[in-house]
Parts: C-alpha cells; sequence; structure tokens
C-alpha cells in the first residue's frame, strides 16, 4: 500500500533507540544520473543500510550546496528530472518499501511553481514522510511549512552553527519528525565535519528538544560517519554518495553495470561505520 | 502594505519582514539568517543616524562627484523632433556608473558594523569595480565573484578591480553569468558567514538589501527633482530608466513614486527579441518565484527552473529584477516596456555621434526607448533619462557589432 503514514519517521528513531545505534540518512539527487538508475539506486539504499533517505528535488540553481551536489541536479535536470517524476519516484519505491523514511529535499521555486496545496497532496499521497527546503527560515513559514503542518507532513527544520540561542526557539518553532543540524558553516560537501563541535552542538540542541537530531554536511567517511552516529541520532551522508555516482559513469556521463553496485558497495561501508559506533 | 494604503503612498514600503505586497521578503538557507538579521538591525540604526548621512554626502561631493549633472541634450532633442530630453549623468561619477553611490553607502555600514572583509557579484563589472574602489579607499578585503563569460566580455573591468587589489573570481557554474555569479557569492558568504560582508549591487536580494539599496540611490531621483526645478521650474512629465536588477531605476524613480503626473518607463532588455526567449525581460517573459532570498518575477521553465537569460549588455543580463520593480509593475504605476540588442546597438551609436557621450549598453537600452516615443511627444513635455554608465568597457563588444551594421 503507497501513501502517507505518519508512523514511519517516529518508528525508525523509536527502533534506532531501542537498538541503541545511531541512524544513517543518505542524500541522492532524483534521476541522478537518469530516471532508470535513480530508481534504482533509491530502491537499493535500505537494503545496503540506509535508515532514511533525503531525496534531493533537482534545482537550477541549488545556492546551499557545494560543486558535487550541484553536478549532480545539473546531471538530473539534463537527463528529464522535474518535480512530478520525483514524487513518481517516491511512489515507484514506496510499492516495494513501506518502512524507510522519505525526506524530500531541495529549494522552494520548483514547489511554488507546481502549487503548495497540489505538491503537499501529491507528495502525501505518494508516501513521502517530510520536507527540508533550504531556502525557507522560520521568517517565510507562511509559504510552505504552515501549510504543510496543517495537511500533516514535517517540515523538517535545519540548525547551523550561527544558529545562536536567540533563534533556537524560532528554528524549533512548527517542526517535527527531526531537526537536522548542519555541522558547519558552508556549503554541503566542501569541509569535513568537525565531530568534537558536533557533540557540543547536539547537547545544545537537544536542551531545548525531544525531537531527534540528524547531522549532515561534511560526512564522507565510515570514520566520520562512526564518530557522528555516536553523538547524534542520525548522520547524513550526500556528497559523497554523488561524488561515487559521478565517479561511475562512463565518459559520456551514461551510468553502466557498476554505477548502482558502486554505490551501494559505499552506503554499507558507511552503514558498518555506523553500526560499529555504539558497540 | 497595510500601512501604505493607509497613508495614501507608494513609498512606505517594504512592511517589517521585507515584503513589497507578495514580493521580496528573506529566502535563505538558515546559517545567512542571523547575518542578515544583523544587517538589517545594522542599516535601521545608520539609516536613523544623521552623522552617517553626513559623513556618506562628505564622500558623494569630494570623492564620487556629486551632485552629477542634469544635461540637456539638446542635439538628441533637435534630431528626435519632439519633447525636450534630459540626461542624469550618473556616467561621470567616479568609476562610471551609478554603482559607486550604493557601494559607498555599504561600505560605511560595512565599517560601521566593523567588519574589513567584504565580497560582491558582478555583471559587467561596474558594481564589482565599484566595490574594489571603496574597499581601496577603506582598506578591505575584497573578493568578487563575476561569471567566466562576464570575464572574457567586460575584461577592461577585470583589469581595474585587480589593479585596485580586489581578488576576482570566476564563476563557471550555470551559465557562468551574473545569475551564477550570486549563486557563488551567496555559498561563500555563507561559508565566511562570521567575519564578511555581502555588498549586493542591485535592488534585489534577501530584506534588507533590496530597501537599503534603494534608500542608496535615491540620491539620483532627489537630485533629478531639485537641478529639473531649477532648469524648468516644474516636475518632469517622463523618466526613463533601464533595468537588469534594477537599482538606477529604482532610484531614480522611488523619489516621484507619489506624482502621479510623472510616468516612469523601466526599459528591459529584450536580447533577440522578447518572442525569441533569448532576452532579459522578467517582467515580459517570466512570472513570480524566488530565487536569490527573495520572491520576485523570473525567467524560469515550466518546472520552476531558473532559465538563462540573454542580452547583450552584461549588466543585464539577470533572469530577475528586484521584488520592489515586480509589486510596481502589479500596481500598475510604472510602465514595463524593452528595447532588442539591436536596438541598444543603435542608440549607443547614435548617442556618441549626436552628444559626444558615448554611453554603456545599459543606459543605451533605455535610450532606444526613448528614441521610440520620444518624436510624438509635445515639445513642452519633459523626459529625463538616467544615463547611469559610460561605455568604454564596451567597446571591444559592441564595435564589432557597429562595424556590421554599417554604423561606424
Amino acid at each position: 500500500m503507497s501513501g502517507y503514514d505518519a508512523n514511519r519517521l517516529a518508528a525508525l528513531f523509536g527502533r534506532l533507540t531501542e537498538e541503541n545505534r545511531g541512524g544513517l540518512g543518505i542524500f541522492i539527487t532524483a534521476g541522478d544520473p537518469d530516471p532508470d538508475t535513480s530508481l534504482a539506486i533509491l530502491k537499493a539504499l535500505p537494503g545496503a543500510g540506509a535508515d532514511m533517505i533525503e531525496f534531493g528535488m533537482p534545482f537550477s540553481d541549488p545556492m546551499a550546496d557545494g560543486p558535487s551536489i550541484q553536478a549532480s541536479s545539473q546531471r538530473a535536470l539534463k537527463s528529464g528530472a522535474s518535480l512530478a517524476r520525483t514524487i513518481e519516484m517516491v511512489r515507484a519505491f514506496r510499492v516495494s518499501d513501506q518502512t524507510t523514511p522519505v525526506i524530500l529535499m531541495g529549494y522552494y521555486n520548483p514547489i511554488y511553481t507546481h502549487g503548495v496545496q497540489r505538491f503537499l497532496a501529491d507528495a502525501i499521497e505518494a508516501g513521502a514522510d517530510g520536507l527540508i527546503i533550504v531556502d525557507l527560515p522560520p521568517e517565510e513559514d507562511a509559504d510552505l511549512c504552515l501549510p504543510a503542518v496543517e495537511a500533516g507532513l514535517p517540515f523538517i527544520r535545519l540548525a547551523t552553527p550561527t544558529t545562536n540561542d536567540a533563534r533556537i526557539p524560532a528554528v524549533l518553532s512548527n517542526t517535527s519528525g527531526f531537526i537536522y543540524y548542519v555541522s558547519i558553516t558552508g556549503i554541503t560537501g566542501t569541509v569535513a565535519v568537525p565531530t568534537d563541535m558536533v557533540r557540543t552542538a547536539v547537547a545544545r540542541l537537544k536542551k531545548h528538544t525531544t525531537l531527534p537530531v540528524a547531522v549532515g554536511f561534511g560526512i564522507s567517511s565510515r570514520e566520520q560517519a562512526a564518530a557522528v552516529a555516536r553523538v547524534a541520532d542520525a548522520a547524513i551522508v550526500g556528497s559523497a554518495v554523488v561524488n561515487t555516482i559521478a565517479a561511475n559513469l562512463d565518459t559520456e556521463g551514461q551510468a553502466g553495470a557498476g554505477t548502482v553496485a558502486a554505490v551501494v558497495a559505499l552506503i554499507k561501508d558507511l552503514a558498518a561505520g555506523v553500526l560499529s559506533a555504539r558497540a | 502594505m497595510a500601512t501604505t494604503a493607509a497613508l495614501n503612498t507608494l513609498r512606505a514600503g517594504p512592511d517589517e519582514n521585507g515584503h513589497f505586497g507578495i514580493f521580496g521578503g528573506r529566502y535563505v538557507a538558515e546559517t545567512l539568517m542571523p547575518l542578515i538579521l544583523d544587517v538589517e538591525k545594522s542599516w535601521g540604526a545608520a539609516k536613523a543616524d544623521l552623522n552617517f548621512w553626513t559623513e556618506l554626502r562628505w564622500y558623494h561631493k569630494h570623492y564620487i562627484g556629486r551632485p552629477s549633472p542634469l544635461y540637456f541634450a539638446s542635439r538628441l532633442t533637435e534630431y528626435f523632433g519632439g519633447a525636450k530630453l534630459y540626461f542624469k549623468r550618473d556616467e561621470l561619477n567616479h568609476t562610471g556608473a551609478h554603482k559607486i553611490n550604493n557601494v559607498m553607502g555599504q561600505a560605511l555600514l560595512a565599517r560601521r558594523m566593523g567588519k574589513t572583509k567584504i565580497i560582491a557579484e558582478t555583471g559587467a563589472g561596474q558594481h564589482g569595480v565599484a566595490t574594489a574602489t571603496a574597499c581601496a579607499l577603506f582598506d578591505m578585503e575584497c573578493e568578487v565573484f563575476m561569471g567566466a563569460e562576464d570575464v572574457v566580455r567586460q575584461k577592461p573591468n577585470v583589469d581595474r578591480m585587480r589593479l585596485l587589489g580586489a581578488k576576482v573570481h570566476p564563476v563557471t557554474s550555470g551559465s557562468a553569468t551574473l545569475k551564477d555569479a550570486m549563486n557563488e557569492a551567496l555559498r561563500y558568504w555563507v561559508s565566511k558567514a562570521e567575519t564578511h560582508f555581502y555588498i549586493i549591487g542591485t535592488v534585489a536580494g534577501p530584506h534588507p538589501y533590496p530597501q537599503m539599496v534603494r534608500d542608496f540611490q535615491c540620491v539620483i531621483g532627489e537630485e533629478t527633482r531639485e537641478q529639473l526645478h531649477e532648469a524648468e521650474g516644474r516636475l518632469p512629465d517622463s523618466l526613463v530608466a533601464c533595468i537588469g536588477g534594477g537599482s538606477n531605476a529604482m532610484g531614480l524613480f522611488h523619489p516621484f513614486l507619489d506624482d502621479s503626473s510623472v510616468k516612469l518607463y523601466g526599459v528591459e532588455a529584450a536580447g533577440h527579441g522578447i518572442d525569441s526567449g533569448a532576452h532579459a525581460a522578467s517582467l515580459a517573459g517570466g512570472r513570480p518565484g524566488v530565487l536569490h532570498g527573495n520572491r520576485t518575477y523570473l525567467l524560469q521553465d515550466d518546472d520552476g527552473q531558473i532559465t538563462e537569460a540573454h542580452s547583450i549588455s552584461a549588466g543585464l543580463d539577470y533572469p530577475g529584477i528586484g521584488p520592489e520593480h515586480s509589486w510596481l509593475f502589479e500596481s500598475g504605476r510604472v510602465n514595463y516596456v524593452s528595447a532588442t540588442d539591436t536596438q541598444a546597438l543603435e542608440a549607443f551609436a547614435l548617442c556618441s555621434r549626436k552628444e559626444g557621450i558615448i554611453p554603456a549598453l545599459e543606459p543605451s537600452h533605455a535610450l532606444a526607448f526613448v528614441s521610440t516615443i520620444i518624436g510624438d511627444l509635445p515639445k513642452d513635455h519633459l523626459v529625463v533619462m538616467n544615463l547611469c554608465g559610460r561605455g568604454d568597457k564596451d567597446l571591444e563588444a559592441v564595435l564589432p557589432r557597429l562595424e556590421k551594421m554599417d554604423l561606424l
């Protein structure tokens, strides 16, 4: 059965607490490098060890992303990606997987163009479990956050090293599911995660909320994933995954037999790191 | 805009959240929000501080060379045979364009905030040169982001920036023009959030930039009002300015928004023609969307992906427009029109030959539009066009085209 299940995210973090481990979130861009390969990767992620999927909605001007995810968006758009197709892929994924949370992550303009109410209805119907919209801070909640809350779809907020104590209440308002802590003051995939500072930052957020805290930006190795999973509820890896896709395309930029396998191998390695973290 | 309605003025915007009607706002990543709030707070304090303005006016007079003349273009007036044409000569400013008006204001604000490292984006390079200039004067570090394509077509300005001590980062992502330079500057700012001040060059971006840049550019319109009163004893009948992001136009128009007798014309770049799809006219050929921190009219496809703009003028080659223009467009107060590459080139040559003034390609678009209406207007009608930049930077791009058009 497809469709929205309000319990998928809560169930995941409940399970992680029971198992006393951090989770592994994996970011891929919908349609990268082409629709079929992307769907094959998406379907392979849970089996390889991904606990949660951040599914990137491609945008022409991703202003919070570094070169890796920019290139990933470009590959997807060149092969015909669109918001409607992204939602189709979520629906196709839900046919075979009813437990792994899928969070739609991206920028506001394609959603605004699609129409907010239509987008929310489509995303919920397809089986998405939450939204992370990079360019919608609490100051612009009226646009999408409040309608999403109204519709029952979690609007997951980003907290950053520049989010001072005065802003934390605003960042924690109107949100559910989990908090996404951006580990660096920067764009995706450019600087290694400072794990010592992450521990302090997660502790600071936990003083204000009972929501789980996932950490992303700058996690690319098994060791870093393990270090973050030790102190946070989940580690999210993105640029390293799309880099692996890029490195396993032929000279024409086409996916081959090894593309999906290479991504699966990376996820297995990261998952082993996360599993060993609190052992 | 409840306040606006209550006061019966078009000049009260934006509201406290930076909205002009549905346009404007603060659509940025959380990392930038605390900084933008800080800029807003500091700008609010500076704006209310008489000393800030006294110092800025000193630089206007002694460094920029303001007031810029309001010049009666008698030869062109005679040539067109209709209304009287005046040029507001902002091309005579230090660094050769209106951009310095805004940059000096923001640089003083940055200094007031204790910031000594500056970043900027630039299209034609005029804003980059102006920023590099202010940074040299105030002993600040300066980094300018410029599309790789613009680095090639505006080489003289790249050389000037380097000479002034700025570091120029060529941006190769996307279409390698102004839009991508702005993306890259925002990305860089996110990574240097605590130490750097971002001097945005036009009336776009997240609040408070559209308002702040407009306030710094309003000196153009305020001087025009005074100078035309001195020359003609009355208000102008029509004001004309070109629009990329729209800062020179906002600066000219804003002081006149409540003078309903004054017709306002904003001229977008039509590139190869609006119907060709290869243009930079966000209002004529776009629809509302969200990019670079604000909601405004954008060139975009059916999926909300931003499309590439085209204009021969690097300064107008941007797929968006300042949010206040979007609001003025929908309210109908300003008439937004357009001129093609070819029309702009003809005006470029015409102005050079008739007035001995080589205009930049950007205001050549404004003059191209003027040439389509002025002949039919009565002789006592007063048109003021903002000649917002000089054309030296464009010679390399323009001369081969003019030769081909048999205009040299």
